[in-house]
């Protein structure tokens, strides 16, 4: 695989004791406590009333952090291609449609069934900030955040403008969650552009690789990397917090891993 | 990097097969669409309380996977597994392991259900003591939107780049330009594109509850159309990059492709089919084509009275009053998350077979749609056909198929 280099502009974070990019810079790096406090999610202002009333955890969580990562690059967003990607999409709504599919009165409720498409929040997004660019909404189990910064690195360098990855995951709730254990919810917003001149946030250059995934110090952020897919994102945030040189393995296909290097 | 942009980098279809209502692989599905036979009938699905006309796929329950694959064994793999087998794919599969080696075969598929009907089934069968689900569920490899890419990953032993796009009703149309991309920029030199969806409760209560679903066989462009038609399909295409400047007789090109937001509404269309417009133009910007070189466009065309007039409008502002259009949903039902790549292999097959399809279903042209509708087939030559897919959330898709690789050529100023 020929490596890929691709600047980041931008970055949203919002998960468990991680509230928000700049909150999260001291316990990604140690320099302050890291403590799974559950995230608090704000209401979605940018979409019309009606909308607004449609959308649960994993819509509001994608939209935060992906207006997050927009402003944080000082980019319209209204003008960026997105790459969405999640394990399970909005998981609450598809319990709340397995549960009623297997009830006596099967009736299901349209904005429930809307919801159950994986690029839901693509499609709020969208109308929230009317970007009429490309956008893709996608999955690969564990592997799908990595999955994600590859789709995004690529339309970068074939369309040589900005676009921005929305990687999210919410926990299901019972019974699924026991087969699907998805420890918390965290949405990681990111914006790629070509890489030339400083870099923002960080130049990345990803190659695939043989080596074993990158594991964090901190036992509750690498165990936060393992329970929540989006979580694999860690070790590469990590890098980008502590605007160091390094290399981090992100997990992707076993045993097809992704090496990533990063420049301040 | 601006000029790469608009650099027409058209791929080679080795291979292409689609297995739908109309019958297992390419030969019945064109054999349908020259008698104008519809694969449609009314029909009950699984445990669902009322009738509507179906495109099922026959057999399915009888196809269970091989014991090695029986994690993955549901009605959306046991569709992928049977559409696999048609049209020699495997073996163009194989050939093309062969020929670059198993980590540089990308999977890129879509859906828009993949296996949720096996949850559907495990919600009724749980403990009624704990709410447990059966044992035997496995949600990984059955209803988790990835379930589907890794199957036929794992099928053809590939160690490659691989996801699964879920974007409703254009899910895999868009996966032919994930493979241009990744092909583009030297990550794979080959790809198994494609998508498969399946009968699920979701789904056939879901448009119930929208009152989309039409109690007739869908009537697409009709006057009196009123709401889809479910199918279920599997369709697959393997692409190469093409060989400058050695292109053979028979042979296919996957030439461009172009992708849009609504940002309107969630569930109805741009009422003038701006994002559909913007699919086509793009895709005819990548293909280095003129509206002119459009020979036949394979609809969206789902039947619902708002959808066909957006499309209409935008097809209209796109390509004119001339071209012949047509939707093939009359035949196969809407296969929504796998429409994208089912239609593109008719699009494929309309290049391959010099026929533009004439819609089925269809009795009265709604005058208000002012496209170049067919009713009847139309025998001519077809250079290039485009086939869009648009779905829930405004995501739209517009791809383009054609007999030669197209020269890059920049087409705006």
């Amino acid at each position: 695989m020929k490596p890929l280099q691709v600047d980041i502009a931008g970055i949203g974070l919002l998960g468990p004791g991680l509230p928000g990019w700049g909150g999260s810079v001291g316990p990604l790096t140690g320099g302050a406590p890291f403590q799974a406090v559950p995230p608090v999610l704000p209401p979605v202002e940018a979409l019309p009333p009606a909308e607004r009333r449609r959308v649960g955890v994993a819509i509001r969580l994608a939209m935060t952090v992906g207006f997050e990562a927009a402003r944080d690059a000082g980019a319209d967003p209204a003008r960026l291609p997105t790459v969405f990607s999640s394990t399970g999409g909005d998981t609450d709504n598809c319990h709340a449609i397995l549960e009623t599919l297997s009830s006596a009165d099967r009736s299901l409720s349209p904005t429930r069934f809307q919801n159950s498409v994986h690029n839901a929040p693509a499609g709020y997004w969208s109308i929230a900030t009317r970007c009429e660019a490309a956008s893709t909404s996608l999955c690969s189990f564990d592997a799908t955040f990595a999955s994600a910064l590859l789709e995004a690195a690529v339309q970068v360098l074939s369309d040589g403008g900005a676009c921005l990855l929305i990687a999210y995951d919410t926990p299901y709730p019972e019974p699924l969650v026991s087969l699907r254990p998805i420890s918390h919810a965290m949405g990681v917003g990111l914006v790629l552009r070509p890489a030339a001149g400083a870099s923002p946030r960080g130049r990345l250059t990803i190659r695939a690789t043989g080596d074993a995934p990158t594991r964090l110090a901190d036992p509750g952020l690498d165990s936060l990397r393992g329970s929540t897919p989006v979580g694999r994102s860690l070790p590469l945030l990590r890098q980008l917090a502590a605007r160091e040189r390094g290399r981090v393995v992100i997990e992707y296909l076993d045993p097809m891993h992704l090496a990533v290097e990063v420049e301040p | 990097m601006a000029a790469e942009k608009r650099a027409g980098a058209a791929l080679r279809v080795r291979a292409y097969t689609l297995t739908t209502a109309l019958g297992a692989g390419c030969a019945p599905a064109l054999e349908a669409l020259r008698r104008g036979r519809s694969g449609l009938a009314l029909s009950r699905f699984e445990t669902v309380e009322f009738e509507s006309p179906l495109g099922e796929v026959q057999g399915l329950d009888a196809r269970p996977l091989p014991a090695d694959f029986a994690a993955f064994d549901c009605r959306n793999n046991r569709l992928a597994r049977f559409a696999l087998g048609q049209d020699g794919f495997e073996d163009a599969v194989r050939a093309a392991v062969a020929r670059h080696g198993p980590s540089r075969v990308g999977v890129f598929l879509g859906t828009s259900t993949s296996g949720v009907l096996a949850s559907e089934v495990a919600y009724r069968q749980r403990d009624p003591a704990t709410g447990a689900l059966p044992r035997d569920h496995d949600y990984r490899h059955t209803h988790n939107v990835y379930s589907l890419g890794d199957f036929v990953r794992r099928w053809f032993g590939l160690s490659g780049p691989a996801y699964v796009v879920s974007t409703a009703c254009s899910s895999s149309a868009k996966v032919f330009g994930s493979a241009q991309r990744m092909i583009a920029c030297g990550l794979i030199d080959a790809a198994i594109v494609g998508g498969v969806d399946s009968f699920c409760l979701t789904t056939i209560y879901g448009f119930q509850s929208l009152q989309l679903l039409s109690p007739r066989p869908c009537r697409p462009y009709d006057r009196e159309r009123d709401g889809i038609s479910l199918g279920e399909g599997a369709a697959f295409a393997l692409l190469e990059p093409a060989a400058p400047g050695k292109s053979g007789p028979g042979e296919m090109y996957f030439t461009g492709f172009g992708e849009s937001c609504d940002a309107h509404q969630f569930s109805s269309p741009h009422p003038q089919g701006r994002g559909a417009r913007i699919a086509m133009e793009e895709a005819l910007r990548r293909a280095g084509l003129a509206p002119a070189d459009i020979d036949y466009v394979n609809l969206h065309g789902t039947a619902t009275p708002s959808n066909d007039a957006a499309e209409d409008q935008a097809v209209r502002a796109v390509l004119g009053t001339t071209v012949p259009c047509s939707s093939t949903k009359g035949h196969t039902g809407h296969t929504l998350g796998a429409a994208g790549a089912v239609e593109a292999a008719i699009a494929m097959l309309a290049l391959e077979s010099s026929t533009a399809f004439g819609g089925t279903g269809t009795r009265e042209i709604d005058p208000d749609l002012r496209c170049n509708y067919l009713l009847a087939n139309l025998e001519r030559p077809i250079r290039h056909a485009i086939s869009n897919s648009f779905g829930f959330g405004g995501s739209n898709c517009s791809l383009v198929f054609s007999r030669t690789p197209v020269p890059a050529r920049r087409t705006d100023p």
